[in-house]
């Protein structure tokens, strides 16, 4: 048997985050394995949220919060006062709850960003868009109509055109709040299919009040609860044997 | 430790009926082999009769609650302890069965049994129907209980009945090599043993599956003798 020392892109050690007064989270410390899918659980209002938004520096945009600790990216702690976060954010890339794509075209929304970013060569752009839209299995349904408003697509189809959007910069990691909680069943397992085609290539964290969707897509998964990290394991052992009674209570609904 | 309810009532009542219905079954299995011992020693064809169409109202059980947890399967999409509860009482209620199916067959041997002299009064037999008995009875008792040690233990007992089966094989053995007239009647004593025997499998099976239920653990298919080297 050969050891192989498991890789971990983003680390967190010991951190509080507080909004004002109001503590949101206490001494999480977690490791993201890379290329592997970390779900975060908990009931509302446990901090999973907060967390994920932290690790690319989200909640800087937030007035009054405070961060203790370290979140170490690659090693690098991404809130020492050198660190531009507007480049933590390309390399650490986002999807939210609710499909949000600006209200352009399916083309420019992918090169939106990417052009900020100084690619300017139409050739370049275009390569770049087939092969943000193939990456997110999107590419078949919209290749014929990349000049139309984003806003025509379907609510999946939207979801996927942000993650399309996300991959264009060419991040590392990929977070992801509840990114199917607005979407059907079947928009629903066509990104959780994205997401098991992405990890060859990406980390994937995600948010989920779906249990079954941290079982189906995850590697690992923390269960949080009042901010804190009450487990964190390999999914299947959370959902088959947890170690910690709170865990148990939580994921067989015998909560509160 | 406080057991905290499922937040839904209907999910907990239902893990409740499957848990009744497992005990319940237990207890049928457990009088059958109790009838069925009862019909040897007192070569009551009467009774061996009735173990036999018993057998019907067990294998309906067995249908009903694999039909139960499966439906919670499909359902309910059980996680940790629930998922390992429903799980295993699938196979709890198949060790179950077959418990009741050996019952059974051992009341049919009793039929024929009580129409041919007895060679010898039966002592070992209804020992061992009362170790067994006892074998299903607190393999659901530490499901009860939440108890592990006691199923541990009664995956011990196994080993007795192992040998008791052994010795009375030995001794029927001895029964026919003496005397060929004693053949037909040893050799249906000796399915009889082979049924207690594999009655305690069975048991053991069912003291298994608890043990996994509660700790997550599989003890299947592990020696528990030690072997050389």
């Amino acid at each position: 048997m050969v050891n192989v020392e498991k890789e971990m892109i983003i680390r967190t050690k010991n951190v509080d985050f507080f909004y004002g007064d109001f503590r949101a989270l206490t001494d999480v410390t977690m490791d993201f394995e890379k290329n592997r899918v970390t779900a975060l659980i908990g009931p509302s209002g446990c901090g999973k949220s907060t967390l994920l938004r932290l690790l690319n520096r989200m909640n800087d945009l937030i007035d009054g919060t405070r961060v203790t600790g370290e979140i170490l990216f690659e090693g690098k702690n991404i809130y020492a006062p050198e660190v531009d976060p507007v480049e933590i954010r390309q390399r650490i890339g986002m999807v939210f709850q609710k499909p949000n794509p600006f209200p352009k075209s399916i083309f420019n929304n992918i090169t939106f960003a990417p052009k900020l970013s100084g690619i300017r060569e139409s050739g370049a752009l275009e390569a770049l868009v087939e092969e943000s839209l193939q990456q997110a299995v999107l590419w078949d349904e919209v290749k014929d109509i990349l000049g139309k408003s984003a806003m025509t697509l379907s609510g999946g189809q939207q979801q996927r055109l942000c993650i399309a959007r996300a991959l264009a910069m060419k991040p590392d990691v990929l977070l992801m709040d509840e990114p199917t909680s607005a979407l059907d069943p079947i928009s629903t397992a066509k990104i959780e299919e994205l997401i098991d085609s992405l990890k060859k290539h990406y980390t994937i964290i995600i948010v989920t009040h779906n249990m079954q969707q941290a079982a189906r897509v995850s590697e690992y998964t923390g269960f949080f609860y009042i901010g804190k990290l009450i487990e964190f394991n390999a999914t299947e052992k959370i959902f088959t044997n947890p170690d910690v009674k709170q865990t148990e209570d939580y994921i067989t609904g015998r909560f509160g | 430790m406080e057991e905290k309810r499922h937040t839904s009532a209907e999910y907990e009542r239902e893990l409740q009926e499957i848990k009744d219905g497992l005990l319940y079954l237990g207890a049928l299995t457990e009088k059958a082999l109790e009838n069925g011992s009862t019909a040897l020693m007192e070569r009551d064809s009467e009774l061996a009769r009735k173990v036999v169409c018993d057998d019907d109202q067990i294998d309906q059980i067995d249908f009903e609650l694999e039909e139960r947890c499966i439906r919670l399967l499909a359902l309910r999409q059980p996680a940790a302890r629930d998922l390992r509860f429903i799980t295993t009482a699938i196979k709890i209620t198949g060790h179950l069965e077959r418990i009741g199916d050996m019952a059974a067959n051992i009341a049919e041997k009793v039929l024929i049994l009580n129409e041919i002299p007895q060679i010898k009064p039966y002592i070992d037999l209804p020992r061992m129907a009362e170790i067994v008995r006892g074998m299903i009875r607190r393999s659901l008792d530490a499901m009860v209980r939440s108890d592990v040690e006691l199923a541990h233990r009664v995956r011990e007992e196994d080993t007795v009945i192992d040998k008791l089966n052994d010795q009375i094989f030995r001794e029927l053995l001895t029964f026919m090599m003496e005397d060929p007239h004693k053949i037909q009647v040893s050799l249906y004593i000796m399915q009889i043993s082979k049924s207690l025997e594999r009655i305690a499998d069975h048991a053991e099976g069912v003291a298994e599956m608890v043990i996994y239920m509660l700790t997550g653990k599989s003890v299947r298919h592990q020696p528990t003798c030690k072997t050389n080297g």
